[in-house]
């Protein structure tokens, strides 16, 4: 049980909105004491992880610069006029196209995108310049969107990488049963992989129409 | 292609950009927190493009002592000026060409990917985007690590969550929290019932994944635990559906929990959202409604088929 102490520094760390990331050390270094290593072992063990997922901050780190020196000379300014031109063109729909796109290509085993080379050079000031043409955005309103685009980009990106191509998840699902003696299909993995897939879409349909319904009378409301 | 070019040289890039960000901020008298911010980005920069050749504990120490700066408040954002209407001007000066060499990043990405590992193909397809946008914008070569360093800055400590979560991660697994968390899921719920089952084990993978901000982390352990235990040998269910839909079910675990950062904490600063709950708020109803689903479609087929 007493391995257990990391994860309640955990549940009260961000249940008391201290800084995550203190959070997360001060973990890591409780549990692996409480689990009977040497400080200097745990230490060591977290110096390993960190420079073998050094990966994880790549597309990050390398992509930023790209997206600041579009961005000094007027990206999202120019997405706007674009999005002004587009009629068709609700918040709601770009982000639920994101969304069904970013998963199609999902299927096929391509990463499409991530949050620092799409959804802020592109998704968002796409989704708020189409709101904005059809009435002002206050703060409250903007932080949602935001936060819908960044949502567009993970639902996309989870559910449906497990249908065709076989990466991560379907190789670890596999493996694991072939290593537990059990045994499975890739085809049949796949297969139960498609409802869930599906589901999400329609899923995203309902919930960027209600955005884009919000929107609406939100506007309405200010009148 | 070239074989010499391996991921450690774009990790030694990151981290010259890193030690150039510090740079700045050590050389701007008007930095809120100007040697605390140095520091904490030098150390990064160390940490990352010589990782390799610094022993594990000493990334380790230099990790926890960005912690202690990030908690003691020595790490700060400054305001960065506006400059609205120059950008507007230069919008309509250059149009729809600011556009693509965002959109050609992953595009050689994915072509890339076809040659050469997916990530030094992405890291090209940065490179490459960089030589467009400064074709595009006609602008000095300081200017990317100026802009690229406003949004690090913005980024700040959250940058190296994902890697930090990371090693929690292999920590908990390494002290074998997953087989105890397991052992209390399964003894705490009557799982030998075929409904429960399902349910906890959807359920189980959710919470685990809560915690570990990690379903490939949580699923070895809930179906060690609980899937094959109770859905497959108790009550026959199919391991395949199980396994798939188990995976899918894990997912709705990532969308709800800060433990995933790189998807649900990273986004917050980048798109600068004052709420830090702002995109799982977003994502809480769709990991309800996928959630459910997944029950009722695998209580509904992995018995069956």
């Amino acid at each position: 049980m007493i391995k257990l102490l990391g994860i309640l520094v955990v549940a009260i760390g961000f249940g008391f909105r201290v800084n995550a990331l203190v959070v997360v050390l001060a973990a890591g270094v409780v549990t692996g004491l409480a689990a009977g290593f040497p400080l200097r072992e745990v230490v060591a063990l977290m110096g390993k992880f960190f420079v073998d997922n050094r990966g994880l901050t790549l597309a990050i780190l390398l992509m930023l610069p790209v997206v600041g020196l579009l961005e000094k000379h007027g990206l999202q300014e120019r997405i706007a006029v674009l999005m002004r031109q587009a009629r068709a063109a609700t918040a709601g729909r770009i982000l639920w196209l994101y969304q069904a796109l970013r998963g199609g290509f999902s299927v096929l085993g391509i990463s499409l995108g991530s949050h620092a080379g799409m959804v802020r050079p592109l998704i968002v000031p796409m989704a708020e310049g189409a709101a904005k043409a059809r009435g002002e955005l206050n703060e409250a309103t903007r932080e949602r969107l935001r936060a819908h685009g960044a949502a567009s980009e993970n639902v996309g990106n989870f559910f449906s990488d497990d249908i065709l191509v076989a990466v991560g998840a379907l190789l670890l699902v596999k493996g694991f049963f072939d290593t537990a003696g059990v045994v499975v299909t890739l085809e049949k993995i796949k297969l139960w992989s498609v409802p869930t897939a599906l589901w999400v879409i329609f899923i995203g349909w309902w919930r960027y129409r209600a955005l884009d319904r919000w929107l609406d009378q939100r506007k309405d409301g200010d009148k | 292609m070239n074989a010499g070019l391996t991921l450690e040289h774009f990790f030694v890039l990151m981290g010259l950009f890193l030690a150039a960000v510090a740079a700045r901020i050590a050389l701007n008298p008007a930095h809120p927190r100007r040697w605390g911010s140095t520091a904490f980005w030098l150390l990064l920069a160390l940490a990352i493009g010589a990782g390799k050749l610094l022993s594990s504990e000493l990334v380790g120490w230099i990790i926890l002592v960005m912690g202690l700066l990030v908690a003691t408040r020595q790490v700060a954002t400054p305001a960065f000026p506006a400059g609205a209407a120059e950008r507007e001007l230069r919008a309509a000066q250059l149009g729809n060409r600011l556009l693509w060499p965002i959109l050609l990043v992953p595009v050689l990405a994915i072509a890339g990917s076809f040659v050469v590992g997916s990530q030094i193909a992405l890291g090209l397809g940065c490179m490459a985007g960089l030589a467009a946008a400064l074709w595009v914008t006609k602008d000095t070569a300081r200017a990317p690590v100026a802009e690229g360093g406003r949004l690090v800055e913005l980024l700040g400590w959250a940058i190296i969550l994902p890697q930090s979560l990371a090693g929690l991660g292999g920590i908990f697994a390494k002290a074998g929290v997953g087989e105890e968390v397991a052992k209390i899921v399964a003894a705490s719920l009557p799982v030998a019932d075929p409904l429960v089952a399902v349910i906890a084990y959807c359920g189980g993978m959710v919470i685990f994944t809560v915690l570990m901000g990690n379903a490939f982390a949580a699923f070895p352990i809930m179906t060690l635990g609980v899937g094959l235990p109770f859905i497959v040998n108790a009550n026959g269910g199919d391991a395949a559906i199980m396994g798939a839909i188990g995976m899918l079910s894990g997912y709705c675990g990532t969308l709800i929990t800060p433990m995933a950062a790189n998807f649900n904490l990273v986004p917050v600063r980048l798109l600068e959202l004052r709420d830090d709950w702002a995109v799982i708020k977003a994502q809480a109803p769709f990991a309800a409604a996928i959630l459910i689903f997944n029950v009722v479609v695998m209580y509904g087929c992995v018995y069956r088929f």
